[in-house]
């Protein structure tokens, strides 16, 4: 399959059909159609990496590899496992949602607007496939380029402080980890991510280098402390901007712990993953309560998000404990695989609660959550699809909400009661929340006339719910062939882990 | 066989999904026709399944239907176990749905979401199976979750109701509680014995007696308790136990068909239904079942007392469920399984058919359900009238009535019991067998009987429910009245659920009073020896005295009384302090991390203040690039001067 250059075509077809929707400018329909095609194509090619994929092995696979920098020893490096490579089918698919629902509610710049998300598109698959840590850095910063314009233009009224705020937050936490990779290349010859995780490095080494890695990866999660930029910038930004955000961008956080701090410094990770396990437990409890408070809707998701990204990081980290308290390993690649499935899902239901406050925004202009009420009365159809979402958002068995959750909190468990009571708190603390604002939103009696105007979800709006409501219902009663394809990779990632690389 | 089982539970599940997906296309008539044909084939095929395991001896089926995810070696089935008490469980289930089905035609003949509410109960029938039948942890907790959902979506059903939303977020954030226990529950299942399949848990159940806890560095807790406890959490969510209980009463506020299916036969015993399932686990833990035991008996006491003072027709049935769980649950804790769930499938019966006939009451008096404005309604309406007699007589455990077999063998186990705990709750239930009489009899006499209150105009349209109304209530006071005659021997001595439920031979209190048995109606003859039909028959007389006989009576006592009146109006002010103190008290915690921690702290002083501070810096810096020529050169002169200084210091 390598010979065919899919990664590479799922990089660049995007970032080039991106240009071309550029120079579209004067035909905003021919803008919105290009798009649809560039990236419903990329999608398409996207999907024989599913089909296609060795499941049994933790090889990388579809590689690429070719010098691109001689002098720096960086190389155009491509290829995917079984964490990467769901990750990049959820951007194709999330993009192509974004660019049928951006259709008509981005009225000025549209090809602009559009292009954005196409090169973001690009840009998002390469961090995923790069297997080289020079190609992983640059695509990495690129990143942030079209997110910083994504909400600096399109965004709300505060966009200039949400933009400057998301932008130094993201970059200052990014300049260590380069700090990191260029020691870290000093030492290997080159800027191979395997190299780099074979090699041995003292405690000390891999102390700075994690948290150095920790100071970029936890940003981009967030974790609590430094995640405040993520309200700001999802109330700042256009429905689709948030989308983006929500579903892929913050995976990037959750990626770079699985692929460099774990694997590059697992004995850094072991001595410091009660920093991370308490942050992760912290964002649940902690942001919960925050989330419960909250007036407006993009905030509560935003907090919402933070929370269940917390299971993330503590499904990752809790290996160590697991270890330490039981003597054996069972129970460490249910962790690993609830994070990797909570990435997942976190983007689907994130991304369909995001697309459903911008359905209301677009018709009332408002994301207070008291400009609504009884929107059922008149939306009936978009209602079914809110609660739907907010129930997987809550966890409910049998939808994708339910699996990252549940293994997380059966990992965590092992390792220590605590642990297991307080993520645990999610089953109550996210059904309040989000169950009290669709209370507040969805149900009672027609709120205001704004809301008796409401029209229902027209065919654009349904088919892009309807596939999201879809794919979270599908990977909800049935994660087995998720779970097949990441076995190999987590499995591989889990004997990293316990192997130390500090040379006696 | 397994074909058989795939189409019990998945045939509703279809019904479901075209009367929701199509209701429009199908119209009402297509939505309530499908989703009675799908539940029809399921109840059909229970029945047979019953037959075939009761009557032809078939061996437990356990088997899987495919694989839902496989992680760290840890396999995790969608599959069925076919058992006695499963079996059991789906004929009382799909029964009860079905009456409810043809029920509802007629009670929400005039409502707007018609197919919308088919769709409802037949998704919930199918998540009730999955319940029922699952053969792992996973699946129930799937089954657990999804009947919630169903619960939250009926008891919402009027969405334009501020009370009935309010209602329905509390009952799934109450049930969300209980589930918090029930998946620490599950987890330490897993933990300790590396499985969340029920054979393999039960199997190496003596792993979980040799683990422990580790609470803290010097803490820690016999896991087999743990597990327990956490799971009855759970229970106590579901099955409405003290004080879980603050939601069960408030969805009452959801059309009364789903009252009687959801929030009185099938859901809300899903807590006691698990138990016992879980009976080989709770067996090895005396503590888990004396917790068991303790508030069951509290459930049982003190919700029964509500119902006294309660107006509203469904409320009273309400606290009566919750009382009656409280009976069940005091079953499971003196280990006599078998009566608990004995008096589960009775109580899904009568209770169910109480509920049915208020409803028809309440369509008579067009949606009045204020007892205090009835009365007299025995004469307008004779079917409800006598089948509702049958239920009350069934729940106050009348001799030879379902709930009197069950009841009555419930108390008996409890009175064996040497458990901790047992003799409170031998005290509760029984006190609670006069209580229930009063309660129930006091609804009964204010419902049908004395004097006429309503207002002229519902007088006047006063009439008998159509048939797709009686006929389920006709249906359900035959086994109401009669199921207990010849089940109560298999199901309590006859060792019907040997297989499905274990009990160690030192619990084993049923099988003591297996050994005085001596056939059903020697065992009713020996009840008028007994305490307990004598306390009901003292019940039912006190209701005739206060409320029929001289309501002045009971005016009086409420006065002389007020303290206690006030107390049970308040509902022990359970409602209160959740909404007052908890409540509150989120909210509170929110904000406060909220403005302090994340908008003071976080963006004022460390975002916000270092960007402030950068900014501070540049601007005391930008007087040293004032332009001047003089000012450059004499920094740099004080420089040099600095420098020079330095150099001196040191050599």
């Amino acid at each position: 399959m390598s010979n065919l250059h899919l990664l590479s075509l799922l990089v660049w077809l995007p970032i080039i059909g991106g240009f071309v929707v550029l120079g579209l400018n004067r035909h905003e329909h021919g803008a919105r159609w290009m798009s649809l095609v560039v990236s419903l194509a990329t999608f398409l090619f996207s999907i024989p990496l599913w089909t296609g994929f060795h499941r049994g092995t933790a090889a990388m696979q579809f590689v690429e590899r070719a010098p691109w920098i001689a002098t720096l020893h960086a190389d155009y490096y491509l290829g995917v496992d079984g964490i990467s490579m769901p990750l990049i089918l959820l951007t194709t698919f999330t993009t192509v949602l974004v660019v049928i629902a951006s259709w008509e509610n981005v009225s000025k710049r549209v090809a602009q607007y559009m292009a954005s998300f196409l090169i973001l598109e690009g840009l998002m698959n390469g961090v995923f496939a790069s297997l080289d840590a020079a190609l992983f850095y640059v695509l990495w910063e690129a990143m942030l380029i079209p997110m910083f314009i994504i909400i600096g233009v399109w965004g709300g009224p505060r966009r200039v402080y949400a933009t400057i705020k998301f932008f130094l937050y993201t970059f200052i936490g990014s300049v260590l980890m380069l700090v990191a990779l260029i020691y870290l290349y000093l030492k290997a010859g080159s800027y191979e991510l395997a190299g780099f995780q074979h090699m041995p490095l003292t405690l000390r080494e891999q102390t700075f280098i994690f948290l150095a890695f920790f100071a970029a990866f936890a940003v981009k999660v967030p974790m609590w402390p430094v995640h405040t930029w993520l309200p700001d910038a999802h109330v700042e930004a256009p429905t689709g901007g948030s989308v983006v955000l929500a579903a892929i961008m913050l995976k990037m956080g959750g990626y770079g712990f699985l692929r460099f701090s774990l694997p590059i410094t697992p004995d850094a990770s072991r001595s410091l993953d009660w920093l991370i396990i308490a942050l992760s437990l912290i964002a649940v409890v902690y942001i919960g309560f925050v989330a419960l408070v909250q007036r407006d809707m993009k905030k509560l998701i935003a907090y919402s998000s933070i929370a269940h990204m917390g299971f993330v990081t503590l499904g990752m980290f809790i290996a160590f404990q697991i270890v330490q308290h039981t003597g054996r390993t069972a129970g460490i690649e249910l962790g690993l695989d609830g994070a990797v499935v909570q990435m997942l899902s976190h983007g689907l239901i994130s991304g369909a609660m995001f697309l459903c406050v911008g359905v209301m925004y677009d018709r009332v202009h408002s994301r207070e959550i008291s400009a609504y009420g009884g929107v059922i009365n008149t939306m009936p159809y978009f209602a079914a699809f809110m609660v739907l979402f907010a129930l997987a958002n809550s966890g409910l068995p049998g939808t994708s909400g339910f699996i990252g959750e549940f293994l997380v909190i059966l990992a965590s468990f092992k390792a220590n009661v605590w642990y297991a009571f307080l993520a645990a708190t999610i089953l109550v603390l996210g059904a309040a929340y989000t169950l009290w604002l669709v209370k507040r939103v969805i149900f009672g009696a027609v709120a205001n006339e704004k809301v008796a105007a409401l029209k229902d979800l027209n065919g654009r709006e349904f088919l892009v719910l309807g596939a999201l409501a879809l794919a979270v219902l599908i990977v909800g009663v049935w994660p087995a062939p998720l779970l097949d394809v990441m076995r190999a990779s987590t499995a591989h990632l889990a004997q990293q882990l316990l192997v130390s690389k500090v040379v006696p | 066989m397994e074909p058989i089982y795939l189409t019990i539970a998945l045939a509703p599940l279809a019904a479901a999904v075209i009367a929701g997906l199509f209701g429009r296309v199908i119209g009402r008539a297509g939505a309530h026709s499908v989703t009675i044909l799908g539940v029809g084939i399921s109840c059909a095929l229970s029945f047979y399944v019953l037959y075939r395991i009761v009557g032809e001896g078939m061996a437990p089926f356990n088997g899987t239907v495919y694989t839902w995810l496989v992680s760290d070696g840890l396999t995790l089935n969608v599959g069925f176990l076919i058992d006695r008490l499963t079996a059991m469980m789906m004929v009382v289930v799909t029964f009860v749905s079905l009456m409810v089905h043809i029920y509802t035609i007629g009670y929400m003949h005039d409502d707007d979401g018609y197919t919308r509410f088919f769709s409802y109960i037949s998704l919930f029938t199918f998540s009730m199976l999955m319940l029922v039948m699952s053969n792992n942890f996973m699946q129930l907790f799937f089954g657990w979750e999804a009947v919630g959902v169903v619960s939250y979506l009926l008891i919402g059903f009027w969405y334009t109701r501020e009370s009935a939303i309010f209602a329905s977020l509390k009952a799934f954030l109450v049930n969300r509680i209980g589930d918090f226990g029930f998946v620490l529950g599950i987890a330490a299942v897993l933990r300790y014995t590396g499985s969340l399949d029920y054979a393999t848990v039960f199997a190496h159940a003596q792993d979980l007696v040799a683990a422990q806890v580790h609470v803290s560095s010097t803490v820690s807790w016999s896991a087999i308790t743990f597990a327990c406890i956490c799971l009855f959490v759970g229970a106590m969510g579901k099955s409405a136990q003290v004080p879980l209980h603050v939601w069960l009463p408030d969805s009452m506020e959801g059309p009364t068909p789903i009252s009687a299916l959801i929030h009185a036969a099938t859901m809300v015993t899903a807590g006691i239904f698990m138990v016992a399932r879980m009976s080989p686990l709770f067996e090895l833990s005396d503590t888990a079942l004396s917790v068991v035991l303790i508030i069951g008996a509290t459930t049982a006491f003190f919700m029964g007392l509500l119902g006294i003072v309660a107006n509203d027709i469904k409320r009273v049935i309400a606290y009566s469920t919750l009382s009656q769980l409280g009976y069940m649950t005091v079953a499971l804790g003196a280990s006599a399984y078998g009566a608990g769930i004995f008096h589960l499938m009775t109580h899904a019966f009568f209770k169910a058919l109480l509920f049915l006939a208020a409803g028809s009451v309440i369509i008579a008096m067009h949606h009045e359900q204020d007892m205090r404005k009835m009365g007299g309604l025995r004469r307008y309406m004779p079917i409800t009238y006598w089948t509702c007699l049958v239920g009350a007589l069934a729940l106050i455990g009348f001799p030879g009535t379902s709930g009197f077999f069950s009841k009555d063998a419930l108390i008996d186990a409890v009175s064996q019991s040497p458990r901790f705990g047992s003799g409170y709750a031998y005290f509760c239930v029984v006190a609670g067998v006069f209580i229930t009489a009063l309660y129930t009899f006091r609804m009964f006499f204010m419902t049908f009987h004395g004097k006429e209150r309503m207002d002229h105009h519902t007088q006047e349209h006063l009439h008998e429910s159509p048939w797709v109304v009686t006929l389920p209530l006709i249906l359900l006071a035959i086994p109401s009245a009669l199921v207990g005659w010849f089940t109560v021997k298999p199901m309590l001595f006859g060792g019907y659920f040997d297989g499905a439920i274990h009990v160690l031979p030192a619990n084993d209190v049923l099988a003591r009073g297996g050994e005085e048995f001596h056939g059903s109606a020697a065992f009713v003859a020996s009840a008028f020896g007994h305490l307990p039909v004598w306390l009901a028959a003292a019940g039912v007389a006190t209701a005739w005295l206060f409320f029929l006989k001289k309501p002045a009576l009971a005016d009086s006592a409420e006065r002389s009384f007020k303290w206690l009146y006030e107390i049970l109006v308040n509902k022990y002010y359970f409602d209160w302090f959740n909404e007052h103190v908890i409540m509150r008290l989120a909210r509170l915690i929110g904000s406060g991390l909220w403005h302090v921690g994340d908008q003071a702290l976080i963006d004022g002083v460390a975002v916000n203040g270092s960007a402030r501070t950068v900014g501070w810096l540049g601007s005391v810096m930008r007087y040293a690039q004032s332009g001047y020529l003089y000012h450059y050169a004499f920094a740099m002169i004080l420089g040099l001067a600095c420098f020079l200084m330095w150099i001196v210091w040191r050599t």
